[in-house]
């Protein structure tokens, strides 16, 4: 397999702002590269959300809006309704899309809206510093959770893609990490496939990937990954969740 | 032109709206503005235009962000509470300088308040729509007729400026009949708005829409670059009716509904032989104050008349820079004020009884 070296067009030659060792870098050339694929950089818009993701503005290549916290779908909704002929993503962490954002996030998904959702799913805050995530984990330690999440006081996690399969809109939910490259592989294919779907007006794709946060996890990229593997991918098991391309065969 | 029909206000407001070429709506029921919505959903998808009922006022906002971020006339409509709702999207939608038509069909508050008509958002619409520094262009129609010949305004000003536009209405205008003369249908609402995210099509940079700015410094630049437009859209948008202001001692400032009660009062007021006159603000942002100032000469005493607990009459007296006496009437709550209310107010201070100096 040959080793592809450069960058997507779709992704603009400016120094990202993340952290080492967070996926979010791996995620973003996924989506550039797919949109690359496709070719369709020029009718392409992306909705930047609140959180760590709120510069993709400054790095994706396509027209960018940016959206109040939680209120992606919403605007991707505005957008889309606008120009039916523009390709339209959101991309958004667990905070903003399933937390502040998850009545816009649910309706989006039960209209059927024909957007593509990228969901970072890294169970924290990681722009404000480190606090409790609509995400986290039973037991995980944040800043808002000093003595681990309680899921008597603090709730439970909310597993997004499991709660939104459920609803006639979706057209396709999956749960895909990029820890190796063989789950990088996968997760392309699923952004992908997100994508086209959305082209053929399938109706609210949503890629949920389980990404690290070394930074706020307090961990070395390398353990942080390691923590993805033992703690993240049980409670939240990869796989396709809803696929209406596949329910159709 | 030319033929009438007797309209509903909140119907008409959509009808003009079609015709100055907005072809999406996006807004969420609340009394007494649901006509505005109802109406569009009708006629929305017999002329290829977007309805769409959000799953509430945030997400309605949200998706006028998206739409007029993407370059469409794009509107949409509430009533008091749903502006509360909506003030997160309007700071970014004003931040973000995208252009938008709010309407706002007031009713009484705070909080849930009641259904029938107010002008107690007159601060909200004027001063604080939202976090941070900015203005929206807010026009205050009362009668049926003007609601329908500002909205074509308002779009065409709030694209010449990038800024969000208000038409503050209100429970009584909305929900009354009176006979309308509908504009012309604007033929092409595609307007050529290069700054839009509708896809650069591989033939520019990319376009973004947005109000982040993490540098202070190029923040407060772009924040001063915007009140340098607000500065100019003061010197020559500014507008009002004067009626038998030209030699009144007594001027009543009034808006919308509460204007045409004081025109009663003003016209009753004349047959017992007192100078009285209106000046009535069809803009109120930016407040005409270049009507009011240029009758400070001759008049003895200004009264602001409005369905609140008085808010506008601030910026009377500001527009005078306080060179004579400004009183307040007003009656709130969705009590709308009598003429003959009015008129007391005015036989009293044609007796020189102020309140105020």
């Amino acid at each position: 397999m040959p080793v592809k070296g450069e960058r997507p067009h779709a992704l603009l030659d400016v120094p990202l702002h993340y952290c080492p060792g967070c996926t979010h870098g791996i995620v973003h050339r996924l989506v550039a590269e797919v949109i690359d694929e496709l070719g369709i950089e020029g009718k392409t818009v992306g909705v930047a959300s609140v959180g760590c993701s709120v510069f993709t503005y400054n790095y994706f290549g396509c027209d960018m809006v940016q959206a109040p916290h939680g209120r992606a779908p919403a605007v991707a909704t505005g957008v889309k309704r606008a120009r039916p002929e523009n390709v339209v993503f959101t991309y958004q962490g667990d905070g903003d899309l399933a937390a502040i954002g998850m009545g816009e996030t649910v309706h989006a998904a039960a209209r059927g809206e024909n957007i593509v959702a990228i969901f970072i799913n890294n169970a924290i805050y990681g722009m404000t510093g480190g606090q409790m995530a609509p995400t986290t984990l039973p037991g995980q330690v944040t800043q808002t959770t000093p003595y681990g999440r309680d899921v008597k006081t603090a709730g439970n996690p909310i597993r997004v893609c499991e709660l939104l399969s459920s609803l006639d809109g979706v057209a396709l939910a999956q749960r895909v990490t990029v820890d190796c490259v063989r789950n990088v592989n996968i997760a392309k294919k699923a952004i992908r496939k997100a994508f086209e779907y959305q082209m053929e007006g399938r109706g609210y794709c949503i890629i949920e990937v389980v990404s690290t946060c070394p930074t706020n996890w307090g961990l070395s990229p390398k353990d942080a990954i390691q923590w993805l593997r033992d703690n993240m991918l049980p409670y939240y098991p990869l796989g396709v969740y809803k696929d209406a391309g596949e329910a159709e065969q | 032109m030319g033929e009438k029909v007797l309209m509903k206000g909140n119907e008409a407001i959509a009808e003009a709206a079609i015709a100055a070429g907005c072809r999406h709506f996006f807004g969420y029921p609340i009394t007494p503005q649901t006509e505005v919505a109802a109406y569009m959903s009708k006629r929305m998808p017999k002329i290829g235009g977007v309805y769409l009922q959000g799953e509430s006022e945030v997400a309605s906002i949200n998706m006028v962000l998206g739409a007029g971020a993407a370059g469409v006339r794009v509107m949409t409509s509430t009533s008091s509470p749903g502006i509360s709702l909506m003030a997160e999207g309007i700071s970014y939608i004003a931040g973000s300088d995208v252009p938008c038509l709010i309407v706002n069909v007031q009713r009484g508050g705070p909080g849930l308040g009641g259904i029938q008509p107010s002008q107690a958002d007159y601060y909200q619409a004027t001063k604080a729509s939202g976090h941070g520094d900015f203005q929206m262009l807010v026009f205050a129609p009362s009668t049926v007729q003007e609601m329908v010949d500002l909205v074509a305004g308002a779009f065409e000003l709030g694209d010449k400026y990038r800024m969000p536009a208000m038409i503050l209405s209100d429970g009584m205008l909305g929900q009354m009949m009176e006979p309308v003369e509908l504009p012309e249908k604007r033929e092409n609402p595609e307007d050529n708005k290069p700054w839009a995210a509708s896809g650069h099509q591989n033939k520019r940079g990319h376009n973004v829409i947005n109000s982040l700015y993490i540098d202070p410094h190029e923040l407060e630049r772009l924040v001063v670059e915007r009140y340098k437009k607000y500065d100019a859209i003061k010197e020559t948008e500014q507008r009002a009716e004067e009626y038998l202001a030209d030699d009144a001692e007594i001027i009543i400032v009034a808006f919308g509904a509460s204007s045409r009660v004081s025109r009663s009062a003003v016209d009753m007021a004349r047959k017992q032989g007192i100078k009285a006159g209106l000046v009535r603000p069809i803009t109120l942002w930016p407040f005409p104050e270049k009507f009011l100032a240029k009758h400070a000469g001759h008049a003895k005493v200004f009264l602001s008349v409005e369905m609140s607990m008085g808010q506008m009459v601030d910026d009377v007296k500001l527009a005078i820079n306080c060179s004579r006496p400004v009183e307040f009437f007003g009656r709130t709550g969705g009590v709308i004020p009598t003429p003959k209310e009015v008129l007391e107010q005015i036989v009293r201070l044609n007796g020189g009884g102020y309140r105020c100096r």
